[in-house]
């Protein structure tokens, strides 16, 4: 008895493969590269005091950022927002988790927890400096403090809805609070939970900059704003692009995780769509 | 004489829903023994799923007295599993197929090798030998629902409960997962508790066959089949006793669900 | 045999789901009344001193001192309307663009990369750009602000686009449809559940990036105030505009969630989770 229909599948000739893979290379560089040079051209033909041309932002970035500015700013940056991404993960999913399985806690802090989540991030920096103060500490504190709200909240609601046939089968086979746990509820939980980590990246990014655009110390926000200050605009715009390429990597790094640990979510809606 | 296995006495459930008080069952009383099939039918509403849950310990009784070898059921047991209607909703889509019949082994003390013994006996009697590493919405629902068996058969219950399986299965996979559970019964001796709507299922399957009556529900018949032994879907379903049970039993319901059919007292 | 029960009164099954959401209700309301008590003891227990978190009642009661007082709602009424103007460019962008090349298979390959390069850029990192070009102006925060909330409004309205049913579609165009009546009937209800997703979305980042920008930048309104009583240590009203932009978000959000209910309320909505 065979499971799957088989279709005949032939390898295309290698020229056509070779044909296809740059057509997919022209699609990903092509519109990027017009751009471009659209700007080269617009600022060779008439300089603009704020919009640098394209090679000297790249010499910019080369000289800033390559070098001991890498060290005592990007760093510590980055390590900071690490810190308090995994912070918020860790803290969020284990509270979510507590609070989602506990149905009068949940009632009980639901309400506070929107208004706190309601709160937009940049806001509670102020707090937050005032009772910690200026310091490294308190950088990861703003980030945990702003971006740990919808992991939190999107964890409770991926808690609370575990499929009641789902639970009965494992209740059925006498599965252990804990074992219910891992293998039901966290599982069944995931996809929530990562649409909740999405968001709190690009939260924890955001507080990141403002946090050190306030300060005066060190960090690439603060140092984007000294260029600025400073009318040093090609150091600025490379700082910028370093901003801008930080956060594609992170969306990156999430997508990669996400296709992971999701891997059979998006399996499911492939076959429903089919 | 084989020894009772599971024993329920004047079970009574009521529920109290948006609508009032339902009296989902009245008073039920059955026992079943050591390597039995046992069909229960009824018409629909009957409380057949309730009857399951309450055995299944999924549920509290709010009257009577269930049993399974002499021990009163409060939680789900340990020695009993479970075969749901949705098996799109019963197996974990995050596991494989082959993690899916893994997980309730977990916790039983047994090392890796015996584990993974029981694990490929299942699927091989289930026929998904192929399928272990796939998930189960790449399968079909015939096969989905064989996971869900082999699942059960790995965890090695003492009594296998099944509730409408087959319901949303279409017509030629029934039929194979019906001999499927006949030759589970047969060849490893599974007492086996099966719940469906469908009259004929229950008398080609079954050696006894429960008819509840409609709500709130007592049994209204315990028929013994003598069909022979050794069935096939062709040739049982063609002999003249298979069609004098079935219509007696499709009588019975029809009465049932009438409300003509008198309880006797005492 | 046993008699079936007749059913119930209605009274009975009112008041089984009014006792559950009164329940709920009661609840919610307790957790924040109690969160209020653990904010008032916090610098009561001294945990905190009452310089840097000011005691719950004082801060309640200068937030209503602060609604009698005009100022606050012309500040009030700054936010919304730097929020309103960003949202309102960035929607009208995001629906242009978004259609174009939502219905175009070549378009949407060929910026596939780049949007996916230029989205995730935080806004914020453009606020020196803003600042220098435009200096420390409300159009400043206009940029941060539309460029942001463009990308949520956009990445929707292109799912809404691509997801019509290619069976409705080359229906339509068996049937001659003009292009206009195909876009009418089928591709604006079909993406308009996407549509209103993005906007609930979008205004809840509009509004998030216009105090960032009121904060950072200066411009008048209630960020602004947060910004300056840091910076004279008056904390008191730091935290009373705080909880205000938290009502104002609570407020925008809910606005959004009920019109993007009651306009989806014929239509069923088949997206799962959505992204900030």
């Amino acid at each position: 008895m065979t499971l799957y229909t088989t279709t005949v599948v032939t390898p295309p000739p290698a020229r056509r493969r070779w044909k296809g893979f740059l057509i997919q290379v022209g699609y990903a560089i092509g519109f990027p590269i017009v751009l471009i040079v659209a700007w080269a051209i617009w600022t060779g033909i008439s300089p603009q005091k704020f919009f640098p041309p394209p090679l000297t932002i790249l010499e910019a970035f080369v000289d800033t950022w390559i070098g001991p500015a890498f060290f005592t700013d990007v760093i510590p940056s980055l390590y900071r927002l690490a810190l308090g991404i995994i912070l918020s993960i860790a803290i969020g999913i284990a509270a979510g988790t507590l609070i989602g399985l506990v149905r009068w806690l949940r009632e009980l802090l639901e309400p506070t927890l929107e208004f706190f989540r309601a709160i937009p991030p940049p806001v509670i920096i102020a707090p937050v400096l005032i009772i910690f103060g200026i310091g490294d500490d308190a950088r990861v504190i703003i980030i945990v403090a702003g971006s740990i709200w919808p992991i939190l909240l999107n964890t409770i609601e991926g808690v609370r809805a575990t499929d009641s046939v789902m639970t009965e089968t494992a209740k059925s086979f006498a599965l252990t609070r804990w074992e219910r746990l891992r293998y039901l509820v966290l599982p069944s939980a995931s996809p929530r939970i990562m649409a909740g980590v999405r968001q709190s990246l690009s939260v924890a990014l955001l507080l990141m900059v403002i946090s050190e655009l306030f300060n005066n110390a060190s960090g690439l926000g603060y140092k984007i704003k000294y260029f600025q200050t400073n009318y040093l605009i090609a150091e600025m715009w490379s700082g910028v692009l370093l901003l801008g390429l930080i956060g594609v990597l992170l969306a990156t790094l999430f997508g990669l995780v996400e296709r992971r640990v999701l891997r059979w979510y998006h399996g499911i809606k492939e076959v429903e769509r089919a | 004489m084989p020894d009772t296995l599971l024993k329920v006495e004047n079970l009574k459930k009521t529920y109290e829903s948006s609508t009032g008080i339902v009296e989902a069952i009245g008073d039920i009383s059955f026992a079943m023994h050591q390597g039995e099939l046992v069909c229960i039918v009824g018409p629909s509403g009957c409380g057949k799923t309730t009857l399951l849950k309450c055995v299944a310990g999924l549920l509290r009784p709010t009257a009577g007295v269930i049993e399974l070898d002499g021990q009163p059921v409060t939680d789900p047991p340990e020695n009993m599993a479970l075969v749901f209607q949705e098996y799109g909703r019963s197996l974990y889509p995050w596991l494989t197929v082959r993690g899916n019949v893994e997980l309730p082994l977990r916790h039983k003390k047994l090392s890796r090798a015996e584990r993974d013994r029981l694990i490929d006996d299942a699927l091989h009697a289930v026929g998904l030998d192929h399928a272990a590493k796939s998930y189960p919405w790449q399968l079909s629902g015939g096969m989905q629902q064989r996971v869900a068996i082999a699942r059960a058969v790995a965890y090695q219950p003492e009594v296998l409960i099944m509730d409408e399986p087959f319901a949303a299965v279409d017509a030629q996979t029934r039929a194979d997962l019906e001999d499927l559970v006949r030759t589970l019964h047969r060849e490893r001796g599974m007492s086996i508790l099966f719940v469906t709507h469908d009259i004929d299922e229950s008398v080609y399957l079954g050696e006894r066959v429960v008819v509840l009556s409609k709500s709130p529900t007592w049994v209204q018949e315990d028929l013994h089949i003598d069909l022979p032994e050794d069935r096939d879907q062709i040739t049982t379903r063609a002999m003249p006793r298979f069609t004098e049970l079935r219509t007696h039993v499709y009588e019975q319901i029809q009465r049932a669900k009438r409300g003509e059919a008198v309880r006797a007292h005492g | 045999m046993a008699t079936a029960t007749a059913p119930a009164p209605t009274r009975r099954r009112r008041s089984a789901n009014a006792a559950r959401s009164a329940r709920k209700i009661g609840l919610g309301l307790l957790g924040i009344v109690g969160m209020l008590a653990t904010w008032q003891l916090i610098p009561t227990l001294g945990i905190v001193s009452p310089q840097y978190l000011p005691y719950a009642t004082d801060t309640l009661a200068n937030l209503f001192g602060e609604m009698r007082d005009l100022e606050f709602w012309r500040n009030v009424g700054r936010t919304l309307s730097l929020w309103g103007t960003g949202l309102a460019i960035a929607t009208v962008a995001a629906i242009v663009l978004g259609t174009l090349v939502g219905l175009s298979r070549f378009l949407r390959k060929a910026t596939h990369t780049t949007v996916e390069f230029l989205r995730p850029i935080p806004s914020v990192a453009l606020i020196p750009v803003a600042i220098l070009i435009f200096g420390l102006q409300p159009q400043a925060g206009l940029v941060i602000i539309v460029y942001a909330t463009f990308w949520q409004v956009f990445v929707q309205v292109l799912y809404g686009v691509a997801d019509i049913d290619t069976v409705a579609r080359d229906t339509a165009r068996s049937y001659g449809l003009s292009k206009v009546s195909q876009f009418r009937s089928l591709i604006f209800p079909t993406s308009l559940p996407y549509l209103m997703t993005g906007l609930r979305l979008g205004a809840a980042v509009a509004l998030i990036l216009t105090i960032t920008a009121e904060l950072v930048i200066g411009i008048p309104g209630i960020g602004s105030q947060i910004t300056n009583a840091l910076t004279v240590g008056d904390w008191l009203t730091v935290y009373t505009y705080v909880l205000v932009a938290g009502l104002l978000g609570l407020i925008v959000n809910l606005v959004f969630r009920f019109i993007e209910r009651h306009a989806l309320s014929w239509h069923q909505s088949v997206r799962g989770e959505e992204v900030l």
